[in-house]
């Protein structure tokens, strides 16, 4: 099933990236993409961790309908926390970092990224960005949520806002970089024959976001600069009582937010396009379709900004193109999970954990997509928009898509980056448990949000109490399962299994390699000369 | 709170029941897509398993792009049907009927004001009648923040440093739920209330019981004395200042070219901001008087003025 | 003596060149994007106040914004004229060019200080302290506020632009560059007459409106 033709694959001499060098500079100095991506591996777990244990807080403290643990402000600052966290600090570089940095070279053939010193530069400004941030959030009293409106930011906020700001602007610049990186890698570094559309669909996507990222962060940056300024110095560029624009934050916010949360879903869809084939064992379906999707949800994802702000004041002929283009950008999606589907049709299908995480992933962003069609529609937005209606559809997508993809990959190359096999029960059961605990926290969120529960509120009146019960008895699910990978992928690490290179029989480059990979990847340059997912034809 | 069907809240504007259909169609249609991915999903995971050997894995589909193109089409006229059935509905909602009674509502942390025409005055509640279609016209005095009637299936942000309009038409009896549905801080959740819909005469009771010395317009008048704005643009006044009889509703020539229309909206800003709604033909010395005035008082002066004469929205 | 290492990931030197030179424009588009926020908040924020705003740039030193103006342009012709050299392996005195270039600069900024001493000695920082003779003030306020933020942030720009330029120049003067081997000239010259033409967004934007008879 190979469909490369290496000149030779090197001998396992058990000179792995991991063992070439074990003092603590050789990591923290390190200009190994895979390197990096293990350091980005830490630190983004610390930070899924902390906020994690605000929405543990946030689900106990919406047991009662007076707030079972918290006070209002407490409260408010813990969402803000939770949002903060999970967005810039775990969603957005999840898999681009670590999945990222640590096949893009190997998909591509190469040795290692365009710039790897600028790669190592960005996990320091990701790290500093998160110790600021969580700095700010933790001593300071910052309580606005983590979109900040204007002008309760800048006019009724404390000094510690401004930390915060700095530190998502310092998070920007590593977002920004990684971005560049990879798309220079992806124009310059293609081994011979691995053209455009030999590329895995993982290359596509991973392309996508990283124009996203180069491309919307930096007007991020400059809104919170601004805010920032009008915080220090009282100048009126959103405040109206100096002469500001309320709605020109909000512009300037969703314009970088929207794109955003694309790139917080278009890397779980590249990995759910490369395990859907391996597991099924049959090239993927509609490849051109599938990569131009990618693609198109990058573009279009650009114009849809204003689906935030249908109730916000904005003008109804702003409201009325925005919806439109709110529904055209949903079509690029639902092409995905149709040749997904495609995909299964005549394959050969096993369900290892990579396979039921990807399955899951299929299930719930389709729940979360078509909620998104709900509120797109004009009408049913002016009801359900600010309510938990909202939360429940973006947690579909961003925890139920996006995370569930995170495991899926964990689980899909953990081998090749451990040189481990990790407990298959085990992996199948977590994946399982967390998609029961998943629905059951989020599912009555639609209900909540549906029946008129506003989000964001720290007490709530008796008759929301029932689904708030329902929610949160899932998170308490949803963190035991979340926390059964930690432990039986760490046991792993110590008493798995060694891995051979290619545990999953997949194509790709990088199964062409030991697993782990030596630090230069490949002894000699690959030679590509197959199309991508060049699996056999699955016979009876 | 008012029954109702379970898992529906109290339908009680004119836009709720079609509000509800339109729920209703796109849960039939998102459902089907749902069972549809969930069924073609367990079928194949199901009967292409990998140790199903009977299963006809032959023929494998080699030209995708009639699928493709299909399922995309499809995708796409199905999203247009339900945009336009959606916003449809939306430019009716920002369309008030002529006959619409305005009411006014200044959002404040942390809490509602509502002022009626007559000089009725309620704080977190808000009484109307039944069927007397109502527009609101709401400020902030503060950050923004969100009027919320789930029972109307209706909201609005309301946003500081301008009027923002929300209109309906009460078609049921009962007291329904208020929200306020943007985080304005740390009493968010505490902002809330009720609205009120009375029976016509129930309400003019409710009216009569709470009148309070003056009408809006009334308090209007004597602010507008009492601040000097009848110095220039009173009768007999020495300075020029453009006369604002009639002026509610009509459009307005501006001194720095184009116009706009004197709307509630308009006449607030040319109080709190006369350099940049200068009227043309005038030299541009009115004072502002942002600072001075709370947004209640200007809703007064607001309110005077438009009692002045108006031509029909 | 060549002091250039051929990365592990690229298959000859050309190749390394040439992704050098991709990733200053994919950066350079990232600056663009930056600076097109802040450019479109001037923009909005001028479309609603156009006679505040005009009024409020009336007062920008425009002596010294054009000859700051000059100074740039003549700078980005000697960075021109260095990266030629460097293309054609004369790596010293493109050095030498480059030195100039950020001599230059060093002019452009201390002009820059010179006219900031100037705005906070006419209370143009905005603040409390802040003052303006204009029929609309405030806008003349935030207008200014956004002359500071846009200047400081080009002005930092510079800075950065001139050292780079000076770590390349005197990798330059070392005899380091060759036909083979310029990219570092050319990155970062691509890189100054970036900064450069944002200076001429800039110079139109904030010193020019309001000055029409």
């Amino acid at each position: 099933m190979s469909a490369t033709t290496i000149l030779e694959l090197p001998p396992c001499r058990g000179d792995s990236y991991l063992t070439d060098g074990s003092t603590l500079t050789s990591w923290l100095l390190t200009h190994d993409h895979k390197r990096i991506a293990i350091l980005y591996c830490l630190t983004i777990t610390g930070f899924f961790l902390i906020g994690g244990a605000a929405a543990a807080l946030i689900r106990l403290n919406l047991l009662t309908p007076q707030g079972l643990l918290l006070d209002a402000e407490t409260y408010n600052r813990t969402f803000t926390l939770h949002g903060v966290v999970m967005v810039w600090l775990f969603l957005v570089p999840s898999i681009p970092t670590t999945f990222g940095n640590f096949l893009l070279p190997l998909m591509l053939g190469a040795k290692d990224l365009a710039f790897p010193r600028i790669n190592l530069l960005s996990w320091y400004l990701f790290t500093a960005s998160g110790l600021i941030v969580l700095a700010g959030l933790i001593t300071g009293s910052v309580d606005t949520g983590w979109t900040f409106y204007e002008p309760l930011s800048s006019g009724y906020s404390s000094g510690a806002l401004v930390v915060v700001l700095f530190g998502i602007f310092v998070n920007g610049f590593s977002s920004i970089l990684t971005g560049l990186n990879f798309v220079v890698s992806i124009h310059r570094l293609r081994a011979p024959g691995l053209t455009w559309y030999r590329l895995p669909i993982f290359c596509w996507s991973t392309y996508a976001t990283s124009v996203i990222l180069m491309l919307a962060t930096p007007i991020l940056a400059v809104t919170l600069l601004l805010v920032a300024a009008e915080h220090l110095w009282g100048v009126g560029v959103f405040d109206p009582t100096h002469g500001g624009d309320p709605l020109l934050f909000q512009h300037m916010f969703w314009f970088y937010s929207h794109p955003a949360v694309y790139i917080m879903i278009l890397p779980g869809m590249g990995v759910v396009s490369e395990i859907i084939p391996t597991f099924a064992r049959k090239k993927i379906f509609g490849y051109h379709f599938i990569a131009w999707s990618s693609v198109a949800i990058a573009v279009v994802g650009f114009v849809v900004w204003g689906h935030h702000m249908f109730v916000s004041g904005e003008s109804i002929y702003a409201a009325l193109v925005f919806s439109f283009l709110s529904f055209v950008v949903a079509v690029p999606s639902a092409i995905k999970v149709f040749n997904w589907l495609a995909t299964l049709h005549k394959g050969s299908i096993s369900f290892e954990a990579p396979m039921l995480y990807a399955l899951g992933f299929i299930l719930l962003f389709t729940i979360g997509g078509l909620t998104g069609l709900f509120l797109a529609t004009l009408a049913f937005d002016e009801h359900a928009t600010a309510t938990y209606f909202v939360v429940a559809h973006f947690h579909y997508i961003m925890v139920g898509g996006m995370v569930s993809a995170y495991f899926a990959a964990l689980h899909f190359w953990w081998p090749k980056v451990t040189g481990r096999l990790y407990p298959e029960s085990w992996a199948r059961f977590a994946a399982i448990l967390i998609f029961f605990g998943f629905n059951l926290t989020f599912f009555p969120q639609f209900i909540l949000g549906y029946l008129g529960m506003p989000r964001r509120y720290a007490t709530y009146p008796p008759e929301f109490q029932v689904w708030n019960v329902f929610s949160s008895a899932g998170a308490s699910i949803l963190a035991a399962a979340y926390i059964l990978p930690l432990l039986y992928l760490g046991w792993s690490l110590v008493r798995g299994e060694r891995a051979p290179s290619n545990p999953w029989g997949a194509t790709g480059l990088e199964w062409q390699t030991p697993s782990p990979p030596p630090t230069d990847n490949f002894a000699r340059t690959p030679r590509v000369t197959r199309p991508p997912y060049d699996y056999p034809e699955p016979t009876v | 709170m008012n029954g109702g069907v379970p898992f529906l809240p109290p339908s009680a504007s004119n836009f709720a029941g079609e509000f509800n259909i339109l729920f209703a169609g796109l849960l039939a249609i998102t459902s089907a897509v749902l069972g549809l991915v969930v069924l073609l999903m367990f079928r194949f995971c199901a009967h292409y398993r990998r140790n199903n050997k009977t299963a006809d894995r032959g023929h494998q589909t080699r030209k995708s792009w009639r699928w493709e193109v299909g399922w995309t089409t499809g995708s796409f006229v199905v999203f247009l049907g339900l945009y336009a059935w959606g916003a449809d509905i939306y430019l009716r909602e920002h369309h008030p009927p002529a006959k619409a009674e305005d009411i006014y509502v200044v959002g404040k942390r942390w809490m509602w004001k509502v002022e009626h025409q007559g000089g009725q005055r309620e704080i977190n509640t808000l009484h109307v009648a039944l069927n007397q279609p109502v527009r609101l016209v709401m400020t902030s005095q503060d950050v923004i923040h969100g009027f919320f009637v789930p029972a109307f299936r209706l909201k609005q942000d309301v946003v500081p440093g301008r009027y923002v309009t929300l209109w309906f038409d009460p078609d049921q009896l009962g007291t329904y739920q208020l929200f306020c549905s943007q985080f304005c801080g740390t009493a968010h959740a505490e902002m809330g209330g009720n609205v009120t819909v009375m029976a016509p005469g129930d309400f003019a009771k409710w009216l009569a019981a709470n009148a309070s010395d003056a009408t809006l317009s009334g308090d209007g008048a004597a602010l507008f004395h009492r601040i000097g704005c009848d110095g220039c643009h009173g009768a007999g006044s020495t300075v020029p200042a453009p006369s604002l009889a009639g002026i509610y509703g009509q459009p307005v020539a501006l001194r720095d070219g184009g116009s706009a229309l004197a709307d509630d909206d308009f006449i607030r800003g040319a109080i709190l901001e006369p350099a940049q709604h200068a009227a043309a033909g005038f030299a541009p010395v009115m004072p502002s008087f942002a600072g001075q005035l709370d947004e209640e008082q200007v809703v007064s002066l607001v309110a005077y003025i438009k009692s002045l004469g108006s031509v029909p929205r | 003596m060549s002091e250039h290492v051929l990365e592990k990931q690229f298959v000859d030197l050309a190749h390394q060149s040439e992704t050098a030179e991709l990733g200053i424009w994919g950066f350079i588009a990232t600056e663009v994007l930056f600076l097109g926020g802040l450019f479109a908040a001037y923009g909005f924020f001028r479309y609603l106040h156009p006679v505040g705003v005009a009024a409020a740039a009336s007062h920008t030193d425009l002596a010294i914004g054009t000859v700051n103006t000059i100074v740039l342009l003549t700078s980005s012709f000697f960075m021109s004229w260095s990266s030629l050299a460097a293309r054609d392996g004369e790596s010293r005195p493109a050095g030498v060019l480059m030195l100039i270039t950020a001599a230059l600069g060093i002019v452009f900024l201390g002009l820059k200080a010179i006219e900031y001493a100037e705005d906070i000695h006419e209370h143009l920082w905005p603040g409390p302290g802040f003052s303006l003779s204009t029929p609309d003030p405030k806008s003349g306020e935030v207008f200014y506020f956004l002359y500071w933020l846009l200047t400081g942030i080009h002005a930092l720009h510079l800075l950065v632009g001139i050292g780079a330029i000076l770590v390349i120049a005197n990798r330059a003067r070392r005899g380091v560059f060759t036909r083979a081997y310029h990219s570092p000239v050319r990155v970062v010259s691509l890189y100054w007459h970036f900064v450069d033409v944002v200076w001429i967004f800039l110079f139109v934007l904030i010193y020019l409106p309001g000055r029409a008879p």
